[in-house]
């Protein structure tokens, strides 16, 4: 999924500072499930700022919304009977829904409330850890499911570097060697010829070194 | 000024705080009636946004009331509330309202006199904190709309 984080409250105040109606918009994917942006926390940031609007002496009137999806068009043409009693949105999507939100309401400013930070998995509750960069030419079928790009500190495609101690990067005992990693599991597999392999220096085009990316899909694109 | 009646609301755990509010009042123990209780079914019942929103419409103060460590009827769910109390602190104090007019206390059912002398310490501590500033602004819209 997407991980997301909420902007400290006084940085979002700040943005909508000007305007007294807010349509305030959740999604219901990623910043749901990282407990970013969804419903809940949609009607939690609402009832702060009212507080927080409140206590500083102005009112503020915010309607609460979560789409299905907002870095769909479809979901976000859902709202357009809402726009015309607003004068800002707040979007607690990832940057994608932000954008998509922006595109389509060109007349309305659209304030993030959300850092969108990494895709990740969830390590545990409440925990959520990087586990890919979208390098647009995954390796995870010749490094044993764990990515060397998303995990490792200098994203070595070949074997570890000398700061690699007992398991954990030399940047954090909390951080472990992808390539210790990926080691370990070559070896559980019965594939450590695998790791004699050479892996040659990686095209970093598809990672976007080729500028903003894009995919078409013949059949389905109109 | 008028004296400051602090608003106080109490979300206490049916099989411990509540009942042990229950027994304060069979023991004819005098707590304040600043306290409003709202009985919930555990102490992790309660959730962040019940919190928030009781502080939003003009509460001075709230505590959670949930059972001693190891006595909850589900488990861990007063230890869930203590983390989701601690969190909800810092949040208070970014809105403005001020984390220390949150707490969490834990109790068993037969704490009745523990939870008059809670009841009349928290009321206390609000006093002395005064008003929150979303009651002081939602009493000022109230004047102004009947003058």
């Amino acid at each position: 999924m997407i991980t997301a984080e909420r902007k400290p409250l006084k940085e979002i105040m700040d943005y909508i500072q000007p305007f007294n109606r807010i349509l305030l918009v959740g999604c219901n994917e990623c910043v749901t499930v990282c407990s970013a942006g969804g419903r809940k926390e949609v009607g939690l940031l609402s009832s702060a700022l009212q507080s927080a609007f409140l206590s500083a002496g102005k009112s503020i009137e915010i309607k609460e919304h979560t789409l299905e999806r907002q870095c769909d068009p479809e979901y976000v043409e859902e709202i357009v009977g809402m726009m015309d009693g607003v004068d800002a949105v707040v979007s607690m999507a990832c940057g994608c829904g932000v954008q998509e939100m922006a595109r389509r309401y060109k007349n309305k400013p659209v304030f993030p409330a959300v850092n969108t930070k990494f895709m990740g998995a969830s390590e545990r509750q409440g925990v959520w850890a990087e586990r890919c960069q979208g390098c647009g030419n995954c390796l995870l079928g010749i490094t044993g499911g764990i990515c060397p790009i998303a995990r490792c500190s200098k994203q070595l495609m070949n074997g570890p570097c000398g700061g690699s101690t007992n398991g954990k990067c030399e940047i954090s005992k909390e951080v472990d060697c992808a390539w210790q990693l990926i080691w370990d599991r070559l070896k559980m597999l019965g594939q450590e010829d695998r790791y004699l392999d050479i892996i040659p220096a990686k095209d970093w085009r598809t990672a976007g070194g080729g500028g903003p990316r894009k995919i078409v899909r013949e059949d389905l694109a109109g | 000024m008028e004296k400051f009646e602090p608003v106080i609301v109490a979300f206490c755990c049916h099989y411990c705080a509540y009942t042990a509010a229950d027994m304060a009042g069979s023991q004819r123990l005098d707590y304040p009636p600043n306290v409003k209780i709202i009985r919930v079914p555990c102490s992790g019942k309660v959730d962040a946004i019940h919190i928030l929103k009781a502080f939003e419409r003009g509460a001075d103060g709230v505590y959670v009331a949930g059972c001693l460590e190891g006595d909850c009827h589900f488990k861990n769910g007063n230890l869930k509330a203590e983390k989701q109390v601690q969190y909800l602190r810092k949040s208070l104090d970014e809105i403005g309202i001020g984390g220390d007019r949150l707490e969490m206390v834990f109790m068993s059912a037969g704490m009745g006199e523990f939870f008059a002398r809670k009841a009349k310490e928290m009321t206390e501590k609000i006093r002395e904190l005064g008003p929150s500033p979303v009651h002081t602004q939602l009493e000022q819209q109230a004047r102004q709309k009947a003058s």
